[in-house]
């Protein structure tokens, strides 16, 4: 069913439509609204859900940890400070292998505080072990939920959806309502293989030697390396599983295409522009105007960023003669995340073949300063011409 | 209310394994082995760091029979809140959820959470396990650190504040029971856990814990020491049942008694409390006895 | 109970005795019972266990006579100064140094 709504009710329905058993919940700007709406529903009575209403985001994650190894599916959603106060609940998380989906409206960071757009938030949280996948619409948010909650109990690794503030959680478009039993098809109730209980006790995530120890049956037991091993190796498995989800998704729902990426105008293309979320579409206007000017130029969206899928990636970006990175956040003291890891990408499967690209890296609407697509279209344009300098560019800046 | 539990009448069934990595003499070894016997087998337990982490066993090996998450430091309460959540949609509620944090982990860094699920309701008990300071990592103040104790980090001048009276902060959230223990009174501790888990909400337990190397006493008197503590009236041992306060075991005896044994004893039994003065000990004794002199006028 | 493919991949603990090893290796001295003075051996029925409940280990059994187990007991004295009737001795580990060595 075509629904008109805003972003972060996006999100909501297609967390009601997932069935969490428990919910825990804290306003932050802006975020708060997903927060709300999932309070309508559990008052209302359309979703069956425990609504825990917690007095701060680290206990927010504590309630998702605590309730996830008791068995429940469970949700949150964050922004900016918001994640970074649960930061150690979120190493956490991913640490005890638990499947917790949490939607992260993306704000910038304090200090100073600012409420506004830009992803330095979850880009801060890429090496910890969480899934995290972006959303360039409305469509891809309450389709991503439901993909999420799939693909964290299949591979045990908790999972970001990630989206712009303001410019997808406050603004309105149509998309596609799923049917809750389409829905209930595509994701089953949550059996996890272990939840504490009295018949059968253990003691969870305890003080984990180095090396590895002999266990109460006499069978050696892992050491903390190889817990952490196996949340790599998880994590990288999810790569794989993220292409059965999104087949599995299409084959319901009727609707998908590549996991990993979305390309638009690539296949021809000498020069792409690649970012993460919203600002895709944005630069798809930039990429119409300079075809019209006869630049081959086309924008390749990155949906999974962690697990970074370097090898189609890399496939995809091969033999291009510029790939130009436009991003709302950066690794302070380097240059923007996403830059790095497309080098990194590049260079591992394309180093010596001579088909590896420049890389141009632009730095955008950061504290949610206007991306004027003029501006846009002027840096794609001026990177199409020549490498513009090996440091990152900040487009906007009002010195 | 159920009738004195005594040590013939204690349940036998243990629900912790010896050789743990407790010190030896360890006055939380002594309460939570009897609190684990009034909680019973359908408990689920959360721990922070602390003490107890260690004494519950490294992995892969648990000294406890009962089901526990280890959680961060500063979210015990917000984890029991989610055990609590979970276990209502699986419609378990019959299950215990306890906590058992130390004190730094409630009085310092865990207050927050503890506050926000008193003021939710959660139904919980909730013990602080108190050996007045972060023992864990070798004895450093915390905010229940009593006035004047040397510990790793106030070395030579001992601490300078106050004992932060974390059961009156819990009382304030008209919890539907709050009390405080100690582990020295191990019947006392079992029959008020005992009396209070029909009771809705959360329920907040203090327990007085003596710990040999913080407080710097031979392992053999801690019993002695923790019954020091009280029999000088300075830790009280009493129970609040919605609003109203009653002391307990010994500390009751101590108002029939009228008679205190002097707190010069309890303090010159610890090596913590070597540069407490003569004259500072009798201006304690003197609070002291104005506390009592304040409870025997509320009972005439 | 089995060991899943998930639990393989988390800090998982099930529960066992001695976490610490054998702790009765921490002692220097250890309890020894004198059944002449110890009140339920005189009485040969259910009294006392004063030891039993104030035992931080768990070592000391609920039994006529109570017995130590030797293996985890880290002889810290407690059911020696709480005993009503001076019972139980704290004793030099030395002492049974024969029988430690033929333990090694």
């Amino acid at each position: 069913m075509q629904i008109i709504e805003n972003g972060n009710t996006a999100a909501a329905l297609g967390v009601r439509l997932c069935r969490p058993q428990v919910i825990a919940a804290y306003p932050i700007t802006p975020q708060t609204p997903v927060t709300e709406r999932l309070s309508e529903f559990v008052e209302e009575g359309t979703l069956k859900a425990e609504y825990i209403p917690v007095e701060s985001e680290h206990s927010a994650m504590a309630v998702c940890i605590a309730a996830s190894s008791a068995g429940s599916r469970v949700f949150t959603a964050t922004s900016a400070n918001g994640l970074l106060y649960m930061h150690e609940q979120i190493q956490w998380a991913a640490g005890a292998r638990l499947p917790i989906v949490m939607c992260v409206v993306n704000r910038a960071v304090g200090a100073p505080w600012n409420i506004w757009n830009d992803q330095q938030d979850s880009i801060s949280q890429r090496d910890i072990g969480w899934i995290q996948i972006y959303c360039a619409d409305h469509q891809q948010i309450i389709d991503t939920v439901i993909k999420a909650y799939w693909l964290a109990e299949k591979v045990s690794v908790p999972i970001m959806v990630c989206y712009d503030g303001y410019i997808l959680s406050h603004t309105f478009m149509p998309f596609d309502l799923p049917q809750q039993k389409q829905v209930d098809t595509f994701l089953p109730p949550f059996r996890p293989e272990y939840a504490l209980n009295p018949d059968e006790p253990a003691n969870l995530n305890t003080v984990t030697l180095p090396d590895v120890r002999v266990d109460v049956r006499g069978e050696l037991a892992h050491g903390y390396m190889e817990i952490r091993y196996l949340l790599q190796k998880d994590t990288r498995l999810a790569l794989q599983e993220a292409a059965q989800a999104e087949k599995r998704f299409t084959e319901i729902f009727g609707r998908g295409g590549d996991p990993y990426i979305e390309p638009y105008l690539c296949d021809d293309a000498e020069y792409v522009a690649v970012g993460l979320g919203s600002i895709t579409y944005q630069l798809r206007v930039c990429v119409d105007a300079l075809r019209k000017e006869g630049i081959k130029v086309g924008v390749m969206g990155v949906r999974y960023y962690r697990p970074f899928p370097d090898k189609v990636i890399a496939e995809a970006l091969k033999n291009k003669k510029a790939v130009i990175v436009f991003e709302k956040a950066l690794s302070y003291g380097y240059e923007g995340a996403l830059a790095s890891d497309l080098k990194s990408a590049l260079y591992e499967y394309l180093a010596g073949t001579g088909a590896l690209p420049v890389i141009q890296n632009y730095i955008v609407g950061i504290g949610g300063r206007e991306i004027h697509t003029a501006d846009l279209t002027k840096a794609l344009k001026a990177a199409t011409r020549s490498k513009v300098s090996p440091e990152p560019v900040w487009i906007g800046l009002k010195l | 209310m159920q009738s004195k539990t005594n040590i013939l009448s204690l349940p036998v069934e243990e629900f912790v394994h010896p050789g743990t990595r407790a010190c030896s003499g360890c006055g939380l070894a002594i309460a939570y082995r009897v609190g684990l016997k009034a909680l019973g087998k359908d408990t689920i337990l959360i721990v922070p760091p602390s003490c107890l982490t260690v004494l519950q066993g490294l992995f892969p090996v648990a000294s406890t029979k009962l089901p526990c998450l280890n959680v961060t430091f500063a979210s015990t309460a917000a984890a029991a809140t989610g055990i609590i959540a979970s276990l209502k949609t699986q419609s378990k509620e019959h299950i215990t959820v306890a906590a058992w944090a130390g004190d730094g982990g409630t009085a310092d860094i865990g207050l927050q959470a503890l506050s926000g699920a008193a003021e939710r309701g959660d139904n919980f008990i909730y013990f602080c396990y108190d050996n007045e300071g972060y023992m864990n990592t070798g004895a450093q103040r915390s905010g229940t650190t009593p006035i004047g104790a040397l510990t790793a980090n106030t070395p030579f001048k001992g601490k300078l504040q106050q004992k932060k009276d974390v059961p009156a902060i819990m009382a304030a959230h008209n919890l539907s029971y709050v009390a405080a223990c100690s582990a020295a009174y191990p019947l006392d501790l079992y029959d008020k856990i005992k009396n209070c888990l029909h009771l809705p909400g959360t329920k907040y337990f203090h327990i007085h814990i003596p710990c040999p190397p913080g407080w710097g006493y031979d392992t053999r008197y801690g019993i002695k020491i923790g019954r020091l503590a009280v029999e000088s009236g300075y830790y009280d041992l009493y129970e609040i049942v919605e609003g109203r306060i009653r002391l307990t075991a010994a500390s009751e005896k101590l108002m029939e008694k009228r008679k205190l044994v002097p707190v010069r004893e309890y303090f010159r039994a610890q090596s913590r409390f070597r540069i407490l003065s003569d004259e500072q000990i009798a201006d304690i004794q003197k609070q002291i006895d104005k506390k009592w002199e304040g409870y025997y006028k509320q009972v005439e | 109970m089995g060991t899943g493919n998930y639990r393989r991949k988390t800090s998982h603990s099930e529960h066992g005795p001695g976490d610490g090893g054998r702790t009765g290796s921490w002692r220097v001295e250890r309890p020894v019972i004198d059944q002449a003075l110890c009140i339920p051996c005189r009485r040969n029925k259910e009294a006392c266990f004063i030891c039993w409940l104030y035992c931080p280990e768990i070592v000391i059994s609920r039994t006529i006579p109570p017995v130590v187990d030797l293996e985890y007991c880290k002889g810290c004295g407690i059911c020696a100064e709480e005993c009503p009737t001076k019972a139980i001795k704290m004793v030099d580990e030395a002492q049974f140094a024969h029988e430690n060595k033929k333990k090694e």
